[in-house]
C-alpha cells in the first residue's frame, strides 16, 4: 500500500499552470504596452519642447525642437561614433521642410534664447523665430521684443474671437443662405419636370425667381459684412525674424497661438499642455489634417456608431428571437445558423463592395430618382454617405448580434418560462415579460461587440461614404437637420490619412498616435457605457445561477 | 404536437388495458363530483409510452398525492392538467382529461385561460427575476389588471395565503431571488394562488427544501386545502401519508391503486403497493 505520506509528483500540472499563467502574463502585457506606446507617443505629441538656438560651425543659425538623437550609422566599426539629432526648424515657408538632421559635430554653440518664440500658424505649420514690429495700415503700433510680445499674445486672443466670429457668419448665415438658394435652385428644377399648365407654371417660376432674388440680395448683404469684418481681421501685420535674420511679414489673423517656450514654466507648459489637447479633440482640422483638432472625425466615427446600432439592434434581436423561441429545430434553422456564424467571418471590404453594389447604387440610386430627381445627375442618396455607411456596418455586425442574443435566450432556464405559461401568460407574454428581460444583458454584450467591431472598421467604409475631410457635419443647423446622405470623417480612416497620405508625414507621426489613442478612448466609453447599463440590468433581472 | 382526443381507437386501447385494473379488484374511491378526471389517458413521447391507460378521478377540495419511482410518470401526468406537456415536441395523447366534466384537449380549449383556472407549482421555486410584487401580481397583471391598489390587495392577500407576508411585506420590491429556498417556493405558491385558481398541482414542492422549509409548505397545504383542489407529486411517502387525503401509485406509467390515503398506506390492495411503501424497491 502507499503510505499517506508519499508524494506523486505532479511535474505535468505545475509545468501547465505556469504556462497557462504565463501566458495569461504576456496577453496582459501585449495590451499594456499597446496603451502605453500609444499613451507616450500620442500624449507627448502637446508637450512643448524648448527651441535651442543652434549655431553651425558654417554659420548657419537655427531655431529649433530637439526631437531625438542617434549614433550616425557607419561602415568602419574603429571609427569613433558620432551622433546627430533630428531638429524640428519648423518654417516650412522659409525652408521648404519641418525638419533637418544635424551632425553634433558641426555644432558650434547651443543656447536657448528666452524671446524666441514659437507661432502656430494657420497655414504652413508652425514659425520659429523672433517677434520685431507689429504694424497696421501701415503705422507700428509696436516694434522690439518687450513692447511686440504683450500686445501681440492680447491681439491674438482678439483674432481667434474674430475668427470663430467669422466662421459663424460663414458656415451660419452665409451657409443657411446658400442651402436656401440651393433648395430654390432645387424647387425651379423640379418645376420644369412637372406636367403643369403654362400658366401656373410661369407664375409658380415668378415666385421662386422673386424668392431667389431675395435670398440673392441677403447674400450679398451679408457678403458685404463679411468681407469688411474679413478685412479688420487680416488688419494687423508681424513682422518676425528667423534665426539667421531675415524678416518676414505675416497677418496676425493668421497666428493661432505664440508662446515663449523657454520662458513658460512648468505651470505654463502644463496650461499650453491643457489648451493644445482640448484643441485637439473640439477643434476642427487644418493643413490637410495634419494640424488641428479632429472634432469632426470624433463626430463621424460616433454618430456612425450610433446610426449603426439603431439598425442593428433591433434587426439582430428580433431575428435572434425567432430563432431561438419560434422557429422549429431542424436542418433548416441549422443551416441558418451556420450561415449566421459564418457571415461574421467574411472579410469586411466584401461587405463594403455589397454595401456599394446595393445600398448606395441600387437603394440610394432608387431614391435619388423618385425623391431627387430634380437635382439629377448629381447624386443625394445614390453616393457615398453616413446612412449608407452605417447600413453596411450593421450588416457586418448582425451576426454578433444575433449569436449573443441567441446564447443570452438560451441561459433564460426553462423552468421560468414555465411558470410564465402556468400562470396563463401566452407565449409570446411570456417572452416579452420574462424571457427578453431576462436575456437583456446578453443582447447587450452583442451589442458591445458589435459596438467595437463597427468603431473599429476602415475598409469597408473607404467605399461608401468615408471621405478625408468632410465639408460639413451630418448634423446641423440647416433643415432637415440630419443630413444623412452626407459623407463623414472616422477616427480610423483619419488615422490612416494623417499618417500615411499626408505631404508632411514626419510631422503627423504624432497626431496617428494621439489618434488612436483617441479611437480607443472612444471605443472605450462607448462599452463603458453598455457595461454599465448590462451591470444595471443584471442587479434587476438576475438569472438564477443553481 | 400530434393530439388527437377523439381517436376511436385510444378507447379501444384504453380496453385492453384496463384489463390490469379490472382483475387487481381495488377498490376505487367512488367521487360523486370530481374536479378533474383521467379516461385511459395514454401519453407517449416520440415512441416511448410514458403514461399506459390511466383513469382516476380528483376530487374537490382534497388533497391528492400521486407517488411512485422516479420515472414512473407522474410528473407526466400532472402537466397533462394543465396542458404543459404541449410545449413538448412529439407528444401525443390518447384518452380523455375532463374538467368539471369538460374535456381540456378539446380544440375550443384556451389554453392561457385553462391555466389561470388549474394553477401549478415547480419541483425547482421558479421566481422570475423581478421584485417580490412583480412575481406574485404577474399572473393578474397577464389579465390586464393594472390598478395598483387592487394589484396591493391581491398581493398581500396572496403572500398571507401562502404564509409569506411577514417575511416579505417590507421587501416586496426587492429582487424575489434574493429570497432563501423556501421563501421563494412559497413565494411561487403565492404566485399560484393570486390568480385565484380552483386546482393547484404542485410537482415535487418540497424535494429542493430543507427539513423546516418542508414543514411549513406542508402546513400551509392543509391550509389551502379549505379553498382549492391540490393535486401533489412527491416520491416522499412520509410527506404523501402526512398531508395528502387519497393517494394514487404509480408504477412505470400504469396506475397501480388509488385510494384513500389512511387506507393505501395501512392496507394496500396490491403487491406491488405494498412492496413500494415498505421500501422494498423504489
Amino acid at each position: 500500500m502507499t503510505p499517506l505520506t508519499q508524494r506523486r509528483t505532479d511535474a505535468v500540472g505545475q509545468i501547465m499552470t505556469w504556462l497557462c499563467g504565463g501566458m495569461l502574463a504576456l496577453n496582459l502585457l501585449l495590451i499594456l504596452g499597446l496603451l502605453a506606446i500609444l499613451a507616450t507617443q500620442g500624449l507627448g505629441y502637446f508637450w512643448q519642447k524648448p527651441l535651442d538656438l543652434l549655431v553651425l560651425v558654417d554659420g548657419t543659425k537655427m531655431l529649433g525642437e530637439i526631437y531625438e538623437t542617434e549614433a550616425i550609422p557607419t561602415d568602419d566599426p574603429g571609427a569613433p561614433v558620432t551622433q546627430r539629432m533630428r531638429v524640428k526648424t519648423a518654417n516650412r515657408d522659409v525652408t521648404g521642410s519641418d525638419f533637418r538632421w544635424i551632425d553634433e559635430a558641426s555644432i558650434a554653440s547651443r543656447s536657448r534664447p528666452g524671446d524666441a518664440v514659437l507661432l502656430e500658424r494657420q497655414e504652413w505649420g508652425n514659425f520659429h523665430g523672433f517677434v520685431r514690429e507689429l504694424r497696421a495700415h501701415g503705422e507700428t503700433l509696436a516694434s522690439g521684443d518687450a513692447e511686440v510680445w504683450p500686445q501681440l499674445q492680447a491681439l491674438v486672443s482678439v483674432k481667434s474671437r474674430e475668427r470663430a466670429a467669422l466662421s459663424r457668419v460663414e458656415k451660419g448665415e452665409l451657409g443657411a443662405i446658400n442651402h436656401r438658394i440651393e433648395r430654390l435652385r432645387l424647387d425651379e428644377r423640379r418645376l420644369a419636370l412637372t406636367g403643369l399648365p403654362d400658366a401656373e407654371r410661369a407664375q409658380r417660376h415668378e415666385a421662386l425667381v422673386r424668392q431667389g432674388e431675395a435670398e440673392q440680395r441677403e447674400y450679398e448683404h451679408v457678403a458685404t459684412r463679411l468681407g469688411a469684418l474679413r478685412e479688420s481681421f487680416d488688419a494687423e501685420i508681424l513682422v518676425v525674424a528667423t534665426a539667421d535674420g531675415a524678416t518676414r511679414e505675416l497677418p496676425v489673423s493668421h497666428v493661432v497661438r505664440g508662446v515663449r517656450p523657454n520662458e513658460l514654466g512648468m505651470l505654463g507648459s502644463a496650461g499650453l499642455y491643457l489648451s493644445r489637447a482640448v484643441e485637439f479633440v473640439t477643434g476642427e482640422p487644418r493643413e490637410s489634417n495634419t494640424e488641428g483638432g479632429i472634432f469632426p472625425a470624433i463626430f463621424g466615427t460616433v454618430m456612425m456608431v450610433l446610426i449603426m446600432s439603431v439598425f442593428v439592434a433591433p434587426f439582430g434581436v428580433i431575428a435572434a428571437v425567432y430563432l431561438r423561441e419560434y422557429a422549429r429545430e431542424g436542418l433548416l434553422v441549422r443551416l441558418v445558423r451556420i450561415a449566421v456564424n459564418n457571415l461574421a467571418g467574411v472579410p469586411s471590404i466584401v461587405f463594403g463592395v455589397f454595401g456599394l453594389g446595393f445600398f448606395v447604387y441600387f437603394v440610394g440610386g432608387s431614391i435619388d430618382q423618385l425623391f431627387h430627381p430634380e437635382s439629377l445627375p448629381t447624386p443625394t442618396f445614390g453616393t457615398g454617405g453616413i446612412l449608407w455607411a452605417s447600413l453596411t456596418l450593421a450588416l457586418l455586425t448582425v451576426p454578433v448580434v444575433i449569436v449573443a442574443t441567441e446564447e443570452g435566450l438560451a441561459a433564460v432556464p426553462r423552468s421560468v418560462r414555465e411558470g410564465s405559461l402556468a400562470l396563463g401568460a401566452t407565449r409570446f407574454e411570456t417572452l416579452w415579460h420574462v424571457v427578453l428581460p431576462a436575456a437583456a444583458p446578453g443582447m447587450l454584450t452583442g451589442m458591445i461587440l458589435a459596438v467595437s467591431r463597427a468603431a473599429g472598421e476602415v475598409a469597408p467604409l473607404m467605399i461608401v461614404g468615408m471621405v478625408k475631410l468632410a465639408p460639413a457635419l451630418p448634423l446641423d443647423g440647416n433643415f432637415p437637420f440630419v443630413h444623412l446622405e452626407r459623407k463623414f470623417m472616422h477616427l480610423g480612416f483619419h488615422i490612416y490619412d494623417v499618417g500615411f497620405q499626408s505631404p508632411n508625414v514626419e510631422a503627423a507621426k504624432p497626431l496617428v498616435f494621439a489618434t488612436a489613442l483617441l479611437l480607443i478612448a472612444v471605443v472605450l466609453a462607448a462599452n463603458l457605457v453598455a457595461i454599465l447599463v448590462r451591470n444595471h440590468l443584471r442587479e434587476k433581472y438576475a438569472t438564477r445561477s443553481i | 404536437m400530434a393530439i388527437d382526443p377523439y381517436d376511436a381507437e385510444a378507447a379501444d386501447g384504453a380496453e385492453d388495458l384496463s384489463i390490469v385494473m379490472d382483475d387487481a379488484s381495488t377498490p376505487l374511491p367512488r367521487i360523486d363530483k370530481p374536479v378533474l378526471s383521467a379516461e385511459a389517458l395514454s401519453l407517449w413521447y416520440g415512441d416511448s409510452k410514458a403514461l399506459d391507460a390511466i383513469s382516476l378521478e380528483i376530487p374537490e377540495k382534497r388533497i391528492t398525492a400521486f407517488i411512485g419511482p422516479s420515472g414512473c410518470g407522474k410528473s407526466t401526468l400532472l402537466r397533462c392538467f394543465n396542458r404543459l406537456n404541449d410545449l413538448v415536441d412529439e407528444v401525443r395523447i390518447e384518452g380523455r382529461l375532463r374538467f368539471h366534466g369538460t374535456d381540456l384537449y378539446a380544440p375550443e380549449v384556451d389554453v392561457p385561460t385553462l391555466r389561470t383556472r388549474i394553477g401549478m407549482v415547480f419541483q425547482k421555486s421558479n421566481p422570475f427575476p423581478k421584485s417580490i410584487f412583480e412575481n406574485v401580481a404577474y399572473g393578474c397583471r397577464i389579465q390586464g389588471m393594472n390598478r395598483r391598489s387592487e394589484l396591493e390587495e391581491i398581493v398581500e392577500r396572496s403572500l398571507r395565503g401562502a404564509a409569506l407576508w411577514e417575511e416579505a411585506k417590507d421587501r416586496l420590491d426587492e429582487s424575489a431571488l434574493g429570497l432563501s429556498g423556501g421563501q421563494q417556493q412559497r413565494l411561487c405558491i403565492a404566485r399560484a394562488i393570486a390568480v385565484e385558481p380552483e386546482v393547484i398541482l404542485l410537482d415535487e414542492p418540497c424535494s429542493a427544501l430543507d427539513p423546516i422549509a418542508t414543514a411549513k409548505v406542508e402546513e400551509l397545504m392543509s391550509e389551502l386545502k379549505d379553498h382549492y383542489t391540490l393535486v401533489i407529486v412527491t416520491h416522499n411517502m412520509q410527506q404523501a401519508a402526512r398531508v395528502s387525503d387519497y393517494t394514487a401509485f404509480l408504477y412505470l406509467g400504469r396506475l397501480i391503486e388509488h385510494g384513500e390515503t389512511a387506507r393505501l398506506f395501512v392496507k394496500p390492495a396490491r403487491k406491488q403497493t405494498e412492496d413500494y411503501i415498505t421500501g422494498r424497491f423504489g
